[in-house]
């Protein structure tokens, strides 16, 4: 198939930027989305134009890394997909694609449509752990989770810290990342002690970095290719609301 | 060059804590005063950087990706190694210990092997400490599965995302350490070079990402924690930034590089579609657990999988490994696939490279619910991928690059032949052999960053006191004019081919007579057919664009380029070894019935190769393997 790509085109953080347009020719529907932007680049080389930077490392959909914006939506059209998954059935012959970087003042443009968001791990940062070192902790087996527990955990801690969440929402809110890891970590026993501080510290740091706030539009569950559920969010706003009740 | 493993005496089970004791320790007041570079922030880096600094010494942490957090063991799907014998069916240290120098095919050393399985269980209770979510029987116990090349259950799983959650753990307690302020982190930094004074290592030489500049770090020691070349096929399981180059470029300053010709190739990936592919993606092998893999017995057989009659199909390894079946090893697993679509039994659309791995009778067996709970993730991304539905249509699988047990070669402190320089995770050579067993490489990492380096540096920094050279020093200057001479040669050659055209072309040739099984012939060929490709590359390699910018091309080059010369140490290993071992299959070398055949009175030593200058051949040097512990059998799963 042949399609027509606009592609957003930034030299680097103080550069305007613009929309591109370009050819994607012979592409086939068995390559994925980042294969024919590979055979796209590959052109351009050869036309002495400088490739689309994009990024991009596991194309399996659990690094994170790759993070763009297809006709509006981010990571494209299939649900609970990576873009570096999504593959080229879902587009026929003729169609126009509009290629963008993850828009928020949180996640600025490094170059093309690659985006600095350095602030997810600041936040992390901020409180995204259990304080234990190396060393002197009990046997593995001395805690019992029940299974039910480990479960919404690992739910919660599947989030790969793409940033579609914050691409996606109008306020360009970080919540749902935020609400994964706080409730992972809540969902646990081993969470406990540092429950309270954790969520207020988490919160606080999210504001610091111009994230907006969360005023459930529920766009970001829409966008997750990990499918994390908004009920974490909810869940986060009681933690954050006992955390502040009780003080430490 | 010196090859002196540092392997204790004494009593196997005694080494370690032997060795511990016999250890100079750092006075805690003086740890900050010592400075480490880490490159790399995987499961090894990460843990180690965050151990580093919990112990007070002063840390320096590098690597290419945007955030630690997407290090490639990220990818790691089905589980991790321990000796917890929590299923109460047989396991021990020592079983696991076993396992995995005979899965190895006997050409790992058993003192470091010994020791892994030693402190295996340490990193279980140090990720649940962690609030790694990993998967729970109903009584609120840790659950189990086993995995290929064991016959007990004592492989530990988050999901299909173990990798993720081990990874994710050891980021955080990292981030602890940046947050504290005792590391430093410099993401989006590829090390370019090493640099060596005085037979130390003593720092390093990076470019920035993202605004081109080349920057040198001094420290007391550097640690490469920088992961597998398997991108040496071109296509593999791994991300596509994994390269060779930090390892290289130490390589190059005399850092010997060991069995560079043992690379696995995992049997359950995804088949190739087209020219295009990018990559290829892993289906987990726990899938073998309840999968049964076959072809027809009919060649070229097109009928769609689900109208093949039951006696119509070869099971062959059920046939041909009776005892382990569907979990024989990797090695035998991948070239017996090989085998029957190299024979035209193949399925699939491109070149019939491809065989049925069919869990139809576990869903009927178990029901759909439990298939779901167990591989939903992995049935997910396979119909992501192909387009079909693996609840209704069998899937198929092909071998592909996963794994690279060849490293640079470290002693039993994890110490390169440079002084100064340690090497840990799947970028060193030290345990497992000839061949990895399942769910032992991410145990390995974490082994090495959280419970054996943050031992063994402080050793080597006790004993070698404060360095008081800074990166105004003349070598650093040095290796700076090299890495920006030869990044302005790249970019001023202006050919025809791009370098990822080069690198799929090296690809083929690499694949082809180094893969899955390898001969003279062959190996001499490649031997001919890399230079003149490197040749090539250097004449002809067009990269657009400018060096202090962001330009993904010229880092692709650059890894390129690397490869284009490593590529010629592997053939001169696999053509050295004489034998099969492992996932070294070299057909001169084979029994009656095709299996490999070891040669332990030549070969079993471990192959260190020295840098001789490019396009020469190294120096080989051995390491002889000797086993005290165990009995070399013939490895056999039938
Ligand atoms: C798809 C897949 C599935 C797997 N599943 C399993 C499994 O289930 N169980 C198991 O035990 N093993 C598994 N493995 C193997 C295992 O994941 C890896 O061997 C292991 O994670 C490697 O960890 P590492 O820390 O050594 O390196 P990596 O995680 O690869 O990290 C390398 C680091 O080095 C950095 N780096 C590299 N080069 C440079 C440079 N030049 N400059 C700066 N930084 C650099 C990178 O940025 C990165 O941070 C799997 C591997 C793959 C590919
Ligand atoms: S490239 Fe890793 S998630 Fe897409």
């Amino acid at each position: 198939m042949n399609l027509t790509l606009y592609v957003w085109r930034q030299k680097n953080a103080q550069d305007k930027g613009r929309m591109e347009k370009y050819d994607a020719k012979n592409i086939t529907s068995h390559m994925s989305f980042l294969e024919m932007l590979d055979v796209v680049n590959e052109d351009l080389i050869h036309q002495n134009i400088e490739p689309i930077a994009f990024d991009h490392d596991c194309r399996e959909g659990i690094c994170g890394t790759c993070s763009l914006m297809i006709n509006g939506i981010p990571h494209g059209p299939q649900r609970a997909t990576t873009v570096c998954q999504l593959h080229m059935r879902y587009f026929k012959d003729g169609d126009t694609i509009y290629i963008e970087p993850w828009r928020s003042r949180a996640f600025p443009i490094v170059r093309d449509l690659i985006v600095d968001r350095s602030a997810f791990d600041r936040i992390m940062q901020a409180g995204g752990f259990i304080s234990v070192n190396t060393g002197g902790v009990p046997d593995a087996n001395s805690i019992p989770i029940s299974k039910k527990d480990a479960d919404t955990a690992m739910d919660a801690a599947a989030c790969i810290g793409c940033g579609a969440c914050v691409a996606a929402c109008p306020n360009a809110s970080a919540m749902l990342f935020i609400a994964a890891k706080v409730s992972h970590f809540a969902s646990l026993p081993q969470g406990q002690i540092e429950r309270k501080e954790r969520v207020k510290k988490m919160i606080a740091h999210m504001d610091k970095e111009g994230f907006g706030n969360c005023t459930n539009y529920y766009e970001c569950e829409a966008a997750c290719p990990k499918e994390i559920s908004v009920k974490f969010i909810a869940k986060m706003n009681r933690e954050y609301f006992k955390a502040s009740l009780t003080g430490r | 060059m010196k090859f002196d493993a540092q392997i204790p005496s004494g009593p196997l089970a005694e080494k370690w804590d032997k060795h511990r004791f016999e250890m100079k320790l750092v006075n805690p007041s003086n740890k900050r005063k010592y400075k480490i570079i880490i490159v790399g922030t995987g499961l090894a880096g990460a843990s180690a950087a965050a151990s580093f600094a919990e112990l007070g010494y002063n840390v320096s942490v590098f690597c290419y990706q945007d955030s630690p957090r997407r290090a490639h063991s990220i990818a790691a799907q089905g589980g991790i190694n321990a000796a917890k014998n929590y299923q109460n069916d047989g396991d021990s240290i020592f079983r696991l210990f076993y396992d995995t120098i005979k899965g190895g095919d006997f050409r790992s050393r058993e003192a470091n092997v010994y020791r892994l399985a030693q402190v295996s269980n340490n990193i279980i209770d140090q990720c649940v400490a962690q609030g790694v979510p990993f998967a729970r029987e109903y009584g609120g116990t840790l659950a189990n599965r086993s995995f290929g090349g064991a016959q007990v259950s004592r492989t530990f799983y988050a999901r299909g995302q173990t990798g993720q959650q081990l990874l994710l753990s050891a980021y955080s307690a990292l981030l602890r350490q940046i947050a504290s302020g005792k590391v430093k982190m410099y993401p989006r930094s590829e090390m370019l070079d090493l640099v060596v004074v005085n037979d130390r290592a003593r720092g390093i030489v990076v470019r920035n990402l993202i605004n081109g500049k080349i920057s040198s770090h001094a420290a007391d020691a550097v640690v490469l924690a920088t992961g597998g070349y398997g991108n040496v096929f071109y296509l593999s399981t791994n991300a596509k930034g994994c390269n060779v180059t930090a390892a290289y470029r130490a390589y190059k300053k005399g850092a010997a590089f060991a069995n560079p010709c043992y690379t696995q190739i995992h049997p359950t990936c995804i088949p190739v579609t087209g020219e295009y592919q990018s990559k290829l993606t892993l289906m987990s092998e726990s899938l073998r657990n309840d999968g049964r893999i076959w072809v027809p017995k009919k060649k070229g057989d097109t009928r769609p999988p689900n109208e093949i009659p039951e006696d119509e199909r070869d099971y062959f390894l059920e046939r041909k490994y009776p005892s382990f079946g569907n979990l024989a090893p990797r090695d035998i697993s991948s070239r017996s696939a090989k085998e029957v679509c190299d024979a035209g039994y193949g399925v699939g659309h491109y070149k019939g490279k491809g065989v049925y791995l069919d869990l139809s009778d576990a869903i009927k067996r178990l029901g759909v619910e439990v298939i779901k709970d167990r591989y939903g993730n992995l049935f997910d991304m396979y119909e992501r991928i192909t387009g079909d539905n693996p609840y209704e249509v069998p899937m198929r699988i092909y071998p592909a690059s996963h794994y690279t047990m060849g490293g640079l070669w470290v002693d039993y402190n994890l110490m390169s032949t440079i002084p100064g320089l340690f090497v840990i995770g799947e970028a060193n050579f030290s345990d497992h052999g000839a061949n990895r067993l399942g769910a032992s490489a991410l145990m390995q990492g974490l082994a090495d960053g959280y419970f054996i380096i943050p031992y063994t540096i402080g050793n080597y920094l006790a004993r070698s006191g404060n360095s008081d050279i800074n990166a105004d020093h003349s070598e650093f200057k040095a290796s700076e004019k090299t890495v920006e001479e030869q990044t302005k040669k790249l970019l001023s050659i202006n050919g025809k081919k791009t370098a990822d055209s080069f690198h799929r072309e090296f690809g083929h040739i690499i694949w082809e007579y180094c893969g899955m099984s390898r001969n003279e012939a062959g190996l001499k060929k490649a031997l001919e057919e890399i230079p003149a490709l490197r040749e090539e590359f250097w004449n002809n390699v067009k990269i657009v664009g400018s060096g202090s910018e962001l330009n993904q091309a010229l880092e692709r080059a650059g890894r390129v380029a690397d490869f284009l010369e490593f590529g010629e140490i592997m053939c001169y290993d696999a053509l050295n070894r004489k034998e099969s071992c492992g996932a070294h299959f070299r057909e001169e070398y084979q029994t009656e019935e095709g299996e490999a055949k070891r040669d332990d009175k030549h070969y079993s030593y471990v192959s260190a190769w020295e840098f001789n200058g490019v396009g020469k051949e190294p120096i080989l040097h051995k390491e002889p393997l000797v086993f005290e512990n165990v009995k070399l059998s013939t490895r056999s799963y039938k």
